[in-house]
């Protein structure tokens, strides 16, 4: 959203006045994609302090409003890096190279979730919600958009009739919104998300209810583009990395609500590379 | 009947009464019709605002509409749901956005109105507003249904010519009712605070006009009872017609009182007149025959021989004859004496005469002669008028008083005048004061001020008493004016 991006560049400007001096390079650009809790503006202050600190160099966190936005920055290699869906990192594979994967939960995996509004109860499958009105997170989303279809195909529904309607709220935070106001009768959603959202809004949360949970898929990956020099990737790396092993990253991390990163394997994402193939994308 | 019984009520109440209640109804009709006036602002002023916020929503929704945000359009129509504080209390219900088909597009209560409900259906008031809104223009129209318990603000969404769909803000009537009553609770306080004001005002000057009417009326009353007092000026002193009638009241009681002055004068004269001529009458009658007892006596005693005890028994005759003789002169007051005028040398023994009495009793006599040359008066007779007045007044002074005497010339008016210290006069005393007879006393027969008074009225003169009580010394004063002709 424009305000958001706004009240960033505001905050970044402020922070770096004073370290611009001692840090001549040109600032690193992160794209941020809501594959999390993207709206805890303290919290990604901190975090880009922590890595202006970490790289010795500035900092800026370019966010958009859809997935498409920030693939697009990635292409045109108007940014670094980006922490993007597990769906683009398959569909931009020969663009970017893979960075880091967070470990959620221990593993670096994380699920789609189907939720619907709490009262919900007579709701007990996705085929349970025909004819009726899906919201959907981004066109870009694994867990958002393409698990959910991809389960209909498997029960040989077709995902484009299969709903009333549908739309998408660009953000899972909203879609899980949606779905609790009832304006929505299910929904498909990050779980990371979701369960970050529990611990901090479980008013919001508590009006859904998961109805099923996806199979496990790699979780959303840190990537870097192909222009990035092989130092700047590797002290990325490195910093991402170790931000487990010290105090101020070890923070960070749980209110990240994740457990550290690894270096990631391409392999993890096979399955979703099959369901594009079944939509014939790739 | 209750009614008669209250326009029975004193002007002490009534007057105030109707007061009160006018400016009660004056003061109730101007609230009602503020009220009114007071609730039709806040409605106005909730449409105005609606309105515009309606205007600026629906401009916003325009974009979104055309890239099917549902998303965005749920969040825009909800901003105007959150952060309501007291102040902006107004605040709609519901709002939601219908498509070009009338059908719901979204809503910020999709349980009641979930997307792609077709809204004429969802219940008989919204077919009404449906049916408006299928016939209005491309202005934000509100729609009031009969009964209904919301008013209906309705904005089209317009993309240059075309319409995309209709946003539409409910508002419940009850929202109003706080901001309708906290304006009515201001205007309640002035309301009161006239009230305060000008019911006491009322209060006082309804007391203030009937009190003059209450004091006029109670007198009035008394009217055929005696002679009432005046109205004191101070309680209305002001012109109008009451205050004129104050004074017409104040000037009829002077006449009337006047009036019977001059009664009790004049019958307090005839009285005397009256007393006077049976004196007069009596005296002459009985005189005749007193003359012939006493020449009766006198012949026997000269030729009739008597002896020792007989002359004894005929002197006690004589005697007792020669007292009526004397008691009936008396009464009888001869003005018609010829004698010499009086003149200052007749004050001077006047003085010398009363001397003894005076000095036996220890009064003081202060003398104020004003007189230069004889006056066309009969001098025995005014002189037996002073004496019998100083004397009287000697009597009347403690031990040791003093006694003021005064002469003096006032045109053709001799002015004689006595004053003394001692006891006052009561009233029944000066009402019989110049009877014969009704102050007889240790000194005397009671006939000196009878005299005086015949004396005066023959002389063409008057005589007046004057007895007052004040700090506990009595002042008593006589006066006699003796008009003469001058020569």
């Amino acid at each position: 959203m424009t305000t958001r991006r706004l009240f960033l560049g505001a905050c970044a400007g402020l922070a770096l006045a004073p370290a611009l001096a001692a840090m001549p390079r040109r600032p690193v650009r992160v794209g941020l994609t809501p594959v999390f809790l993207g709206d805890q503006h303290g919290l990604l202050a901190d975090w880009r302090a922590y890595m202006e600190a970490k790289l010795q160099q500035p900092v800026v966190f370019v966010q958009r409003d859809s997935y498409r936005e920030t693939m697009d920055l990635l292409r045109l290699e108007q940014i670094d890096f980006a922490w993007i869906c597990d769906y683009p990192f398959v569909y931009l594979r020969k663009q970017v190279r893979l960075l880091a994967v967070p470990r959620f939960k221990g593993r670096p995996y994380y699920r789609a979730y189907l939720i619907v509004p709490a009262r919900r109860l007579d709701v007990t499958s996705l085929l349970d919600l025909r004819n009726k009105i899906f919201a959907y997170a981004d066109p870009y989303s694994n867990t958002g958009y393409l698990a959910p279809r991809y389960q209909l195909r498997q029960l040989g529904e077709d995902p484009g009739k299969f709903f009333k309607r549908t739309f998408f709220t660009y953000s899972h935070h909203s879609l899980i919104e949606a779905v609790a106001d009832g304006l929505a009768d299910g929904g498909s959603v990050d779980s990371y998300v979701w369960d970050a959202l529990s611990k901090i809004r479980a008013d919001i949360t508590g009006r859904t209810r998961i109805v099923s949970q996806s199979p496990e898929y790699g979780f959303p990956p840190f990537v870097a583009n192909h222009a990035v020099s092989a130092e700047s990737f590797q002290s990325m790396q490195k910093m991402l990395l170790t931000m487990a092993d010290d105090g101020a990253g070890k923070v960070l991390l749980e209110r990240l609500d994740l457990d550290g990163f690894v270096v990631g394997d391409a392999r993890n994402y096979q399955l979703v590379a099959r369901m594009m193939r079944e939509f014939g994308e790739e | 009947m209750p009614l008669r019984s209250l326009f029975n009520l004193s002007f002490r109440y009534k007057i105030p009464l109707w007061g009160s209640v006018l400016i009660v109804t004056t003061a109730v009709i101007t609230s009602t019709a503020l009220f009114l006036h007071s609730y039709d602002d806040v409605k106005r002023d909730m449409l105005r605002n609606a309105t515009s916020q309606g205007q600026i929503l629906a401009k916003t929704l325009v974009p979104v509409l055309l890239q099917d945000h549902v998303w965005q359009a749920y969040e825009i129509i909800n901003a105007p749901l959150h952060g309501a504080t007291r102040e902006n209390a107004i605040q709609a219900d519901t709002l939601l956005v219908l498509d070009a088909q009338r059908q719901v597009y979204v809503s910020t209560r999709p349980r009641r109105l979930p997307m792609l409900a077709d809204f004429a259906r969802r219940s008989g008031e919204y077919a009404l507003v449906a049916a408006s809104i299928a016939k209005m223009g491309d202005e934000t129209s509100v729609i009031s249904p009969v009964a209904s318990d919301y008013l209906y603000v309705a904005t089209p969404i317009m993309d240059e010519q075309t319409r995309l769909g209709t946003l539409i803000q409910i508002y419940s009537k009850k929202i109003l009712w706080p901001r309708f009553i906290a304006s009515a609770g201001q205007l309640s306080w002035v309301v009161l605070l006239v009230l305060a004001v000008l019911l006491p005002i009322n209060w006082y000057w309804g007391q203030r006009t009937a009190m003059p009417l209450l004091r006029l009326t109670e007198r009035m009353e008394q009217l055929g009872h005696g002679l009432p007092d005046e109205l004191p000026a101070k309680i209305y002193d002001y012109e109008d017609e009451l205050g004129r009638l104050f004074q017409a009241y104040n000037r009829t009681l002077q006449q009337l009182r006047e009036k019977a002055l001059i009664e009790g004068e004049i019958i307090h004269s005839e009285r005397l007149v009256a007393i006077g001529r049976l004196a007069a009458g009596i005296a002459h009658e009985i005189n005749n025959p007193l003359l012939g007892m006493l020449t009766s006596i006198n012949t026997l005693r000269h030729h009739g021989a008597p002896d020792a005890r007989t002359s004894k028994t005929l002197t006690l005759l004589e005697r007792g004859l020669t007292q009526i003789t004397e008691t009936v002169a008396a009464l009888l007051v001869e003005a018609k004496v010829n004698s010499r005028d009086f003149a200052p040398q007749d004050i001077d023994d006047v003085q010398t005469l009363i001397a003894p009495q005076a000095n036996k009793r220890r009064v003081t006599v202060v003398w104020t002669a004003g007189l230069s040359e004889p006056v066309p008066l009969p001098s025995t007779l005014v002189r037996q008028v002073m004496i019998n007045l100083i004397l009287n007044a000697v009597q009347a002074s403690e031990e040791g008083g003093g006694v003021e005497a005064a002469v003096a010339l006032s045109g053709a008016v001799l002015l004689f005048e006595v004053v003394n210290g001692g006891r006052s006069l009561s009233d029944s005393q000066t009402e019989h004061l110049f009877e014969p007879f009704t102050n007889a006393g240790e000194n005397g027969r009671g006939l000196g001020l009878w005299v005086c008074y015949q004396i005066v009225k023959q002389l063409g003169g008057a005589i007046a008493v004057d007895s007052t009580m004040a700090a506990g010394a009595g002042r008593t004063r006589f006066e006699v004016t003796l008009p003469f002709a001058a020569r």
